[in-house]
């Protein structure tokens, strides 16, 4: 794993927080600078016996959530929900957890801080954020915002980005991540004060590279492909699920109907009443019973969500590449034609087109001197050109070989994590299976008994 | 039980279908036969009835025999009925076996409509042949119904299926709608067949055994379409009175038929619900499917899981429209036949209550005319033998009724009970194997990790 050659000041240099925290999608702890073996998938329960190298865990959760009102930056009242974030460091010894820091952020910082990463760690695939407006829901689903089950959803969304980022090995280390989960007030400021939004590519610019690029690593243009069908496919299977998941809460409350009807109609039945009093109390379970399946189902889309914004971040490196591609390949056509100029002006002949050649050839021939001059003023520039090429090219072979490994690290996560989510989809029905088939037989039996 | 039962029939003077052996239907009979030879079978089936109730000679009173009031049953005495009920429920002693199947359609220039082609096998001696096929529609079938309502006043007939249903229905003939309505029709005949009194109904015998020119002309005989919408209204009037004086034991029934209504509508309208979102529900999961295995193109680690849960879902719709389907066949029709159950029942409500309401109104007439007592007594006399009969006769046929409705919905719910046990049973089979090969999968990856 190696260090993007970036800022030292970013980077914490003493030891670095290694994270533990098991999130709802079943994150694997980090491991830091660990070669591939310390990985494990699973629990996050200590697994770094190995790792010894760290004195400290630390793990992260996003425990509460709550509604306040305060004052925007337009001076207007607004109602927000705010998160408490608890830091906790482990004893490795005895597996006890102090709290060490806990304060509350609102959904913009998380977006600030995300966006500070982006800027900082172009080569990294920067976890997403959970979405900021319910989408893909099924009717009964609530889109407000304010919602508590959507908040809470939420949080847990925000819970799991934040070990996310704190079991990456390189954004794991960031002063500004550190200072997040522990200085609470001014670190709006603080970010700011890197000024990364002047950093940041302009959007223009990255569209254009994006059109003009000529040579691309393949790798790179592969990538964007795959994160285009990703997005695509997910985000149609989102919509369905949503659809089928609306469909199923139909025909089981519907059930409920029979509950209702079946006691009214007991009333007047001597033999049967018994019966059939007792089968509509099991319409009555069947029907509720769908609630909770739909709730875990709502879990297994989350898991799939994360992966579609994913499929941005993705792009993101992508974009950066051929940025960098881009600039690389004007640099070295500059290069070239400013040499271009220089030999024409020494040989004589007139090729390239020049302003300053055409004014001469109107207004006359320019001097001996002034010719020499002008060679000077262009080896020079050669010169450094040439310097900045390379170091460019330095760059985005960095770039590239960074980008690669994290890309490569994001790929085995993924892997892992879907088919999790999809192992953990098959237990669901099961489930669901298994208590449809003792609601039924329960009802049966109560029929049978009429 | 019993005992009540000799007791009302030694008041009565009901008789038991027909009479003594041998007399034979048509001119010359002093009483309209309805149902022609049960005595005989009652007589070979059953080990007693040396009762001379069984043999009581009906009245001989032509005026009974008024073409434009409800004709008086020929009742069977309710202990006779008894036996019969034993003797319908043993399948081995059944001898009337129909079946309705083939829809066909014919084109006029008039109209199109649907026959069905009606196959009888029987072994009963009154039958001409031991095997009839003809082919009826659907205004044959009601016909049968109204000649038998005629003829049993306040006998539960079974309903027929509607004359269309609204909703939906683009086509009168589609095939839906015509394979529905053919097991219903099938159902029907059935229904008449296993009753007890109804099965020797003349008119039902014709509707089975005659060719189409025969029934046509046969139709003709009997009360014209005219007197019978007199009759309907008469009735409707007349029932209102009928209903102050309705004995307890009614009372008790007519609330039971309300609230019987009302619940089995309800269910219908749950069990349609039910159908159609499971419908949507197959129709969007057919959708769902594909999706995973459109993903699995774009991955290549990921590729057979996907792949497994494309084939898991496509297994659990295979279930589903299974699941649909035993619902369409087993509970819905059930349900819907009790539906229509529920309003004949009503019906013969009234028809019960318009009898007794002829006997009301000719009592206060004697209470306030002077003239012509004689007469009126007389008339008195017969009515109240008539509402004896009709009273008891739907009291029999309302225990029967009752049984066969509870063993009905109990076996069509525990139907539909095990329908669904399949299908979740079924899917979990599914679900499982998916779950066991990825297991396995795991082990096998993570022993070939071990160094």
């Amino acid at each position: 794993m190696e260090q993007a050659p970036l800022d030292p000041e970013r980077q914490l240099q003493p030891a670095p927080l290694e994270p533990l925290g098991r999130t709802v999608s079943g994150l694997e702890a980090a491991v830091g600078e660990e070669a591939e073996g310390a990985r494990h998938a699973g629990s996050g329960v200590d697994t770094m016996t190995e790792n010894n190298f760290w004195l400290k865990k630390i793990e992260i959760s996003v425990s509460e959530a709550e509604k306040r009102t305060g004052r925007n930056t337009m001076n207007m009242q607004e109602t927000y929900t705010a998160y408490l974030i608890e830091t906790r460091s482990v004893e490795h010894t005895d597996g006890q957890s102090v709290l060490t820091d806990s304060l509350w952020r609102r959904y913009s910082e998380f977006e600030l801080l995300r966006n500070y990463l982006l800027v900082y760690y172009p080569h990294i695939v920067v976890p997403p954020l959970p979405e900021k407006r319910a989408e893909f829901v099924w009717h009964k689903l609530s889109a407000d915002n304010m919602d508590p089950d959507f908040v809470e959803r939420r949080r847990i969304g925000l819970e799991n980005f934040l070990l996310r980022i704190a079991s990456h090995p390189i954004l794991c280390r960031d002063k500004i991540f550190y200072l997040f989960l522990t200085q609470e007030g001014n670190w709006k400021e603080t970010v700011n004060e890197t000024t990364f939004q002047l950093k940041a590519d302009s959007r223009l610019k990255a569209l254009n590279a994006t059109f003009r690029v000529k040579n691309p690593d393949k790798r790179f243009t592969e990538l964007k492909h795959y994160s285009d069908e990703l997005q695509s496919v997910i985000s149609h299977l989102l919509r369905v699920r949503a659809r089928v998941a609306d469909r199923l809460y139909g025909v089981y409350k519907v059930h409920g109907n029979y509950g209702r009807v079946f006691s009214e109609w007991s009333a007047i039945e001597k033999e049967m009443g018994d019966g059939l009093q007792s089968a509509g109390h099991h319409m009555d379970v069947y029907a509720s019973s769908i609630d909770d399946i739909l709730e875990d189902e709502e879990h297994y889309a989350d898991q799939l969500k994360e992966y579609l914004f994913y499929a941005e971040a993705l792009r993101a490196v992508c974009r950066k590449h051929e940025l960098m591609q881009y600039d690389l390949e004007m640099a070295a056509q500059d290069l070239a034609s400013k040499k271009q100029q220089c030999e024409e002006l020494a040989t004589g002949t007139v090729r390239t087109f020049s302003l300053k050649g055409m004014t001469t050839k109107l207004f006359g021939q320019e001097t001996p001197e002034q010719r020499e001059a002008r060679i000077k003023v262009l080896e020079e520039q050669i010169n450094e050109g040439e310097q900045q090429l390379k170091s460019k090219n330095l760059e985005g072979r960095e770039f590239v070989k960074n980008a690669w490994a994290d890309i490569e690290r994001f790929k085995e996560q993924k892997n892992r994590d879907l088919k999790e989510a999809l192992i953990s989809y098959a237990v669901m029905q099961i489930s669901m299976c298994k208590k449809g088939i003792q609601v039924w037989t329960n009802a049966k039996e109560c029929f049978s008994k009429m | 039980m019993e005992g009540e039962r000799r007791a009302s029939q030694a008041r009565s003077s009901g008789l038991s279908a027909g009479g003594a052996e041998g007399e034979s239907p048509g001119g010359g009979a002093p009483f309209p036969r309805s149902s022609g030879s049960s005595a005989l079978l009652q007589a070979e089936v059953l080990d007693l009835d040396e009762d001379e109730d069984d043999l009581e000679v009906f009245s001989k009173d032509a005026s009974l025999m008024d073409m434009n009031s409800f004709s008086p049953m020929m009742p069977t005495s309710p202990l006779s009925m008894i036996n019969q009920i034993k003797f319908e429920d043993d399948p081995d002693l059944k001898d009337l076996f129909i079946t309705v199947d083939e829809p066909e359609s014919h084109v006029t220039t008039i109209e199109t409509f649907i026959t069905y082609r009606i196959i009888t096998k029987t072994s009963r001696g009154e039958f001409d042949s031991s095997e009839f096929e003809v082919r009826r529609r659907y205004q044959d079938f009601l016909w049968l119904k109204g000649k038998l309502e005629e003829a049993h006043p306040t006998l539960i007939i079974p309903p027929l299926p509607e004359k269309f249903i609204v909703k939906g229905m683009v086509e009168r003939f589609n095939d839906d709608f015509i394979e529905t309505r053919r097991k219903a029709l099938h159902k029907f005949l059935n229904r008449i067949a296993d009753h007890p009194t109804l099965t020797f109904n003349e008119d039902f015998k014709v509707f089975l055994t005659a060719q189409a020119w025969e029934l046509s002309s046969h139709k003709k005989q009997g009360p014209g379409l005219l007197s019978r919408m007199g009759q309907t209204v008469r009735a409707v009037a007349s029932s209102m009175r009928g209903v102050k004086n309705r004995p307890e034991e009614f009372m008790e029934m007519n609330n039971f038929i309300e609230i019987f209504s009302q619940k089995i509508n309800l269910i219908d309208k749950i069990s349609q619900r039910i159908y159609k979102e499971e419908r949507e529900y197959l129709d969007e999961m057919k959708e769902y499917g594909p999706i995973y295995i459109l993903w699995s193109a774009s991955e290549e680690d990921l590729v057979d899981t996907l792949k497994d849960v494309a084939s898991c879902i496509d297994k659990c719709c295979k279930a589903t429209e299974k699941r649909i389907s035993g619902l369409s066949e087993a509970l819905l029709p059930v349900v819907h036949e009790y539906v229509l159950y529920s309003e004949m029942l009503m019906g013969v409500m009234k028809r019960r209550d318009q009898i007794q309401a002829e006997l009301d109104s000719k009592v206060e007439a004697l209470t306030y005319k002077k003239a012509d007592t004689d007469l009126l007594t007389e008339e008195i006399g017969k009515l109240e033998d008539k509402v004896e009969c009709a009273n008891n006769a739907l009291k029999a046929d309302w225990e029967r009724w009752k049984q066969n409705m509870q063993n009905d919905i109990k076996s069509a719910f525990t139907d539909m009970a095990e329908e669904n046990i399949h299908y979740y049973e079924q899917c979990l089979a599914t679900w499982e194997s998916l779950l066991m090969s990825q297991t396995d999968l795991h082990l096998e990856e993570a022993s070939e990790e071990k160094p």
